[in-house]
């Protein structure tokens, strides 16, 4: 069995959901990679180079830049041919891909699985989280999408792939890319970051998250966000960690003024320690938590500043 | 220009719903059911569209058991026109209601239609996908803002990143996102008046879909369990903690 799993990267390389991906690919079977958009040899290269991956194709053309999914669908389509699963990572760009490409094979997409039982049989979580499905496919190929957080990303060297340009075929051009507002941040990216620390409606202003970003610093954190927060015009949406935002898994995640709704613990419930800071000693997300503090933020979040530095 | 909102009948997002006890799925019996929050900001934009002249007819679909005609309704309170009913109590999966939904835009002719991005039931994330490919229309997916001019659409959407913004040409399909507008609640009168709207009766056979699930659900089991923590009782302490328990800083 070969699975194609389809790749996104930056100037830093391949972005880690993508090679949690590969990790449940290599589950499968011999894992290929794709790398789509135009002037990216370097990316080719830094596929090329993630053990497990056997070979490296790239399509280098200006209609795919920005992976649009009208004609990355197409290109996958094209490709479909020769492999019995094609994978690419659960994020806003996966997403959009893959059950585009899963309804024109004609086949129910896999989404967001968190376990790979065997070649046709996966595990994925519904309703928040709050059961996880062992789903058998009876389709001839699979289309899925892999959740990084409960794969263990391969690492960025030690393979040595082929890489061969494929044919590219007629792609649609029904949509187009205007621009994108993206945030700045020296932060690790949140669903990469080892440690988090989220803000909810109880920061009360976007001002106020200055208050994490010592604390942050200092942990080498990520900075994420309820619903709430996001709402609220606090941060912008791609802070936001839930059911329906991002899922995280660091191995330390701190939910600073967060009460706890079960959207929000879906995408944040299987971090490795959870601290809560939240003033009502009532609040749900003390049930997850492994260290609940009852306390004001404002007095806490200076505090824990400190207590960081004298350490 | 026709709009066409699918509406999905789902548990209310402020069920914490369990598990059956013999794994087969989760207990849904005599539990309340809504409309799933993205398809009220669908049928929302919908509305706002019609309200500013952009739209002229607004047609909610609802695919399922019976009680559906229930979602359709609340979708007709808030100001949808007519609703279609596609009735069956066989499982539906993305791809049958994909293709279900096919048959009826290739009757309908809208112009646009407007999904959920996610069903928060069985968090697929792929129907509206799903249906763009087999129109052979473009996608609008996670979108917080749209704008309509002319022939095209413009879509600012919710990415990994922050947003992107693409234009596509019309027809096409949008997803909604949680920030593209907060939905009304219907008022009493125009509860009273969607009574009077009227909603066509469909099954699956009408429509020419065979809708047989691609995929069978083995079991349900429930997540892991976290184990209980500890309060501690000042920042120090879980400082201390976290460096010498948890060895995570
Ligand atoms: C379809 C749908 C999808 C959703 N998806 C998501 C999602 O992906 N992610 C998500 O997060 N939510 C999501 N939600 C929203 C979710 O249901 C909750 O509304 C949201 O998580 C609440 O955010 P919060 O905890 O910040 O706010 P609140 O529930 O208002 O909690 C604020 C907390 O701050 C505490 N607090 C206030 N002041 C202080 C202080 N000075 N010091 C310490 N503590 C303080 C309070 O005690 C309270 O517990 C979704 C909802 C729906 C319907
Ligand atoms: N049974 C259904 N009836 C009507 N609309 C549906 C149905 N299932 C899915 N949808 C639509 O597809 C969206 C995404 O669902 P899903 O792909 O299952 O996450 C929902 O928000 C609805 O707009």
């Amino acid at each position: 069995m070969t699975a194609l799993v389809l790749l996104e990267f930056d100037a830093a390389g391949i972005k880690q959901p993508s090679r949690s991906a590969v990790a449940a690919a290599e589950k499968l079977g011999e894992v290929h990679a794709l790398v789509a958009g135009s002037g990216i040899e370097a990316a080719a290269q830094a596929a090329a180079k993630l053990p497990g991956v056997a070979k490296v194709l790239t399509a280098d053309v200006p209609p795919l830049d920005h992976l649009l999914a009208e004609p990355a669908a197409a290109l996958l389509v094209g490709l479909a041919p020769n492999y019995d699963h094609l994978l690419a990572a659960t994020t806003a760009v996966g997403k959009n891909i893959m059950p585009r490409v899963a309804a024109l094979l004609d086949v129910q997409p896999i989404s967001d699985i968190a376990e790979v039982v065997d070649t046709d049989t996966f595990v994925r979580p519904i309703y928040a989280g709050n059961g996880m499905a062992t789903v058998k496919s009876s389709d001839p190929k699979k289309v899925i999408t892999v959740r990084a957080a409960s794969f263990d990303p391969v690492a960025t060297e030690g393979g040595s792939a082929a890489v061969e340009p494929v044919n590219v075929p007629d792609l649609p051009e029904m949509s187009r890319f205007i621009s994108a507002e993206l945030s700045k941040s020296e932060r690790p990216e949140l669903t990469a970051a080892r440690v988090v620390i989220s803000g909810g409606r109880g920061m009360q202003s976007g001002e106020n998250f200055n208050l994490l970003e010592p604390i942050a610093d200092k942990l080498g954190a990520a900075v994420g966000a309820s619903r709430a927060a996001v709402d609220a015009g606090f941060v912008p949406n791609d802070y936001q960690v839930g059911q329906t935002g991002k899922i995280v898994a660091p191995e330390l995640y701190i939910a600073v003024g967060i009460s706890g709704a079960i959207q929000h613990l879906a995408g944040m419930k299987d971090s490795k320690v959870i601290v809560a800071i939240n003033k009502d000693e009532e609040a749900p997300i003390f049930q997850v938590a492994d260290y609940g503090l009852v306390a004001d933020l404002f007095k806490a979040l200076p505090e824990l500043k400190e207590e960081l530095e004298r350490s | 220009m026709k709009i066409l909102v699918p509406v999905k009948r789902v548990v209310d997002y402020n069920v914490k719903v369990r598990v059956k006890a013999d794994g087969t799925g989760i207990e849904t019996a005599g539990v309340k059911m809504s409309m799933n929050p993205f398809d009220e900001i669908g049928v929302e934009e919908a509305v706002r569209l019609k309200e500013k002249g952009a739209a002229t007819e607004i047609v909610a679909v609802s695919m399922g058991v019976p009680q559906c005609a229930e979602t359709i309704r609340t979708a007709l309170a808030m100001g949808a026109d007519r609703g279609i009913l596609v009735e069956t109590d066989a499982e539906l999966q993305p791809l049958a209601v994909a293709k279900l939904l096919k048959a009826i835009a290739e009757k309908e002719q809208p112009k646009l239609i407007i999904l959920g991005k996610q069903a928060i039931d069985d968090d697929m994330n792929a129907t509206g996908q799903m249906l763009a490919a087999l129109l052979g229309w473009p996608q609008g997916t996670f979108a917080s803002k749209i704008t309509i001019e002319g022939d095209g659409i413009t879509v600012t959407r919710e990415v990994d990143g922050g947003l992107e913004t693409v234009a596509l040409t019309l027809p096409a399909i949008i997803t909604t996102d949680l920030r593209l507008n907060e939905p009304r609640y219907a008022s009493l009168p125009n509860i009273m008046k969607a009574r009077k709207k009227p909603i066509d009766n469909l099954k699956p056979a009408d429509l020419g879909v065979d809708p047989k699930p691609r995929l069978t659900t083995v079991k349900v089991a429930e997540p892991p369990k976290r184990k209980a923590g500890v309060k501690v009782g000042s920042v120090a302490e879980l400082v201390e903690k976290l460096k010498t328990e948890a060895k995570v800083i």
